[in-house]
């Protein structure tokens, strides 16, 4: 291992970089991975389904009869109306209406953004914590390491829903009215993102310290590779397949404790529902036969955790090497 | 084995610092306390004789200590929006959510052990397949919607069972039970299943993975050799060997169910502590928040310490410095 290896180092990644470059997509097709994907009949429709349950989310504002936000188009003889099977069912309302004349189809279409939004964020906020930390404490170890993981145990010593909930609490306890509401969606993507950064740091740690042992970056410290370069270029590759799969499995569970907080009443205001909203308003009239306004949100947010969850599944299984 | 117990016993004891350091700042520095206690018409001289009395000029690490030794002799203060005591509040409200969670509890062992058995066994049939994806489902399910659809189905629609409440309870000194008259034990069927729903899919998961390695085993293939029945070689001499984990499965989730009980109670109004932490949330009731963080921390870190301290003791390769090994795996 002396200096002379790093030009040759170099030209090796470069010329390996270049094609693989220009054929991504058919590397891809010749992945283990996709032969695996297209081989799992329920990961196909699990994929399917939240493809399109994203793009009908997104495309909401063109494809919904009203904008449920947008009080001047509701009519409020138009509430209570049941779905459109119903003798008194009327068009365009598929799923019928609210009690203030809301389409419930066009609710669950924009509340199905604001869902998958915060729940994308939150994983994508805990991800670059608990990589950045994860890093940190495996590669540098110390007090860093002590200092980090001590702060994992404590946050892994409450229960998940628990520091969600004081988060929220707390946040909106100390924001003037105004801004609680502005901010709802930030304080939530927080709130799910403290208690999940742990499991990240734990895998990255661990990888990052048996990696940092290793001869490879022991040659790469000789040469000056800078610490965050041999963090980000070496280790952190290494440990990407189980990362993968447990992002895959937290946005299900960032979807979920979203609409848990949302029902109960600690997330999303009203006047900009998520499914967790929406079902919690419409719990309110489980006694009064308007079934629909709180059945087809409750719906829709299953079908969006199942099919995160059943990719989640298929993933799991197709990157363990012991079952290949 | 003994510096093993002294390593972790301190552990334990650190996290519950931190935890009350938190339930302290909360309670400390959002709302100010004298503000939330006195009503409109107290003095200037009223609020600061009261902040006196509450020490609240003391030195921050003076407040802070004040606050550990309260809290360890379950002094949690006066809450804020009905001036109670919190302690009474909580022991009033701590047997509905037990006997929700043991209830929920019993019925995961009960419908998990035999689904998970079932599924190893009857690896590749059709039943077990359909058991497994169903497990997927469970853990899709938010305990809320299932609670929700189960008050639909058996309350609005057939109106067999009650959709709220607890029933009537019975007391036995200071413990209320809902279990010795049928309307407590019918107000208990809907929260415990919802609340079970999740619990069950886990059991049944575990159980599964610890059959199908069981199942490969030299004295499972010997027992059948030999001719002992195959219901007697699974359900007796397989299971036994899978109990462990589930078991401690069982012990450490039920901090988390207590935890989780909160969505249960929300949505049968069910008078438990998580009832009561979700409207103190909603009142700002700060001592309520404080004192209720502090105990399910509390019973998760002496379930995970009692676990983790008879795993020590039963497998001695567990003691020399786990807290490394074991982060290298979770």
């Amino acid at each position: 291992m002396d200096k002379t290896l790093t030009p040759d180092m170099r030209t090796a990644t470069d010329a390996t970089l270049v094609p693989v470059r220009s054929s991504r997509l058919k590397r891809l097709r010749e992945s283990d991975l996709w032969f695996s994907f297209r081989s799992h009949p329920s990961a196909i429709f699990a994929a399917g389904l939240l493809t399109l349950i994203a793009l009908t989310a997104f495309l909401a504002p063109w494809i919904t009869p009203q904008n449920p936000y947008d009080l001047s188009s509701l009519e409020l003889w138009n509430s209570e109306i049941p779905p459109i099977w119903n003798a008194e069912g009327q068009w365009p309302y598929i799923l019928g209406t609210d009690t203030q004349g809301r389409d419930i189809l066009s609710a669950i279409l924009y509340g199905s953004r604001i869902s998958l939004v915060i729940g994308f964020a939150s994983v994508i906020l805990a991800l670059a914590v608990g990589l950045a930390l994860g890093l940190v404490a495996g590669f540098f170890g110390g007090w860093s390491d002590n200092v980090i993981m001590r702060i994992g145990d404590v946050l892994l010593s409450m229960p998940f829903i628990l520091i969600a909930i004081l988060i929220t609490a707390v946040a909106s306890a100390s924001l003037p009215t105004g801004l609680k509401d502005v901010l709802a969606a930030p304080i939530l993507i927080v709130a799910i993102a403290v208690p999940s950064w742990v499991q990240y740091a734990r895998t990255v740690r661990a990888s990052a310290m048996v990696e940092s042992r290793k001869e490879y970056v022991q040659a790469a410290r000789l040469i000056r590779v800078k610490a965050w370069r041999i963090m980000l270029h070496h280790i952190l590759p290494n440990c990407m397949t189980p990362i993968m799969v447990a992002a895959t499995l937290n946005f299900g569970l960032a979807i979920l404790s979203e609409a848990t907080l949302s029902f109960l009443g600690v997330g999303m205001p009203p006047d900009q529902p998520s499914l967790g909203t929406l079902i919690r308003i419409g719990n309110q009239y489980l006694f009064s036969g308007l079934w629909w306004i709180v059945v087809f949100p409750a719906i829709q947010l299953c079908l969006i955790v199942l099919s995160v969850n059943m990719i989640g599944d298929w993933l799991r299984d197709a990157l363990n090497p012991k079952l290949r | 084995m003994l510096a093993f117990l002294i390593k972790r016993t301190a552990n334990a004891i650190f996290v519950m610092l931190a935890v009350a350091f938190l339930a302290f700042v909360i309670f400390r520095f959002f709302g100010d306390p004298v503000e939330m206690m006195v009503n409109e018409q107290a003095t200037q001289s009223d609020r600061a004789e009261l902040r006196e009395r509450l020490g609240l000029n003391d030195g921050f690490i003076t407040q802070y200590v004040r606050f550990v030794v309260n809290a360890a002799q379950m002094d949690f203060g006066i809450s804020y929006r009905n001036q109670q005591d919190v302690t009474v509040l909580i022991k009033d409200r701590f047997p509905a959510t037990f006997e929700l969670v043991l209830v929920a509890t019993v019925i995961s062992l009960v419908v998990g052990i035999p689904l998970g058995v079932v599924t190893a066994v009857h690896r590749n049939s059709a039943l077990a397949n359909v058991l497994q994806t169903g497990s997927i489902v469970g853990i899709s399910l938010p305990s809320f919607v299932v609670g929700i659809m189960l008050i639909l189905l058996f309350s609005v629609t057939l109106g067999w069972l009650p959709a709220f409440g607890r029933g009537e309870t019975v007391d036995i000194g200071w413990w209320s039970t809902g279990l010795l008259t049928p309307s407590g034990r019918q107000a208990l069927i809907l929260p415990s299943i919802s609340l079970s729903i999740f619990q069950i899919t886990m059991v049944m998961r575990l159980v599964r993975a610890e059959m199908l390695e069981t199942l490969r085993t030299d004295y499972v293939k010997f027992a059948r050799a030999r001719g002992v029945p195959r219901g007697r070689v699974h359900w007796r001499h397989a299971l036994r060997n899978c109990l462990m984990p589930v078991i401690t499965l069982t012990g450490m989730q039920i901090g988390n169910l207590i935890a989780f009980a909160l969505v249960t109670e929300t949505v049968f109004q069910w008078p438990g502590m998580g009832m009561l932490f979700i409207q103190a949330v909603t009142f700002v009731d700060i001592p309520v928040m404080a004192a209720y963080l502090m105990l399910v921390s509390l019973i998760f870190v002496v379930l995970n310490t009692v676990v983790d301290i008879t795993y020590a003791w039963v497998d001695p390769r567990l003691r020399d410095d786990t807290a490394r090994a074991g982060g290298a795996h979770g």
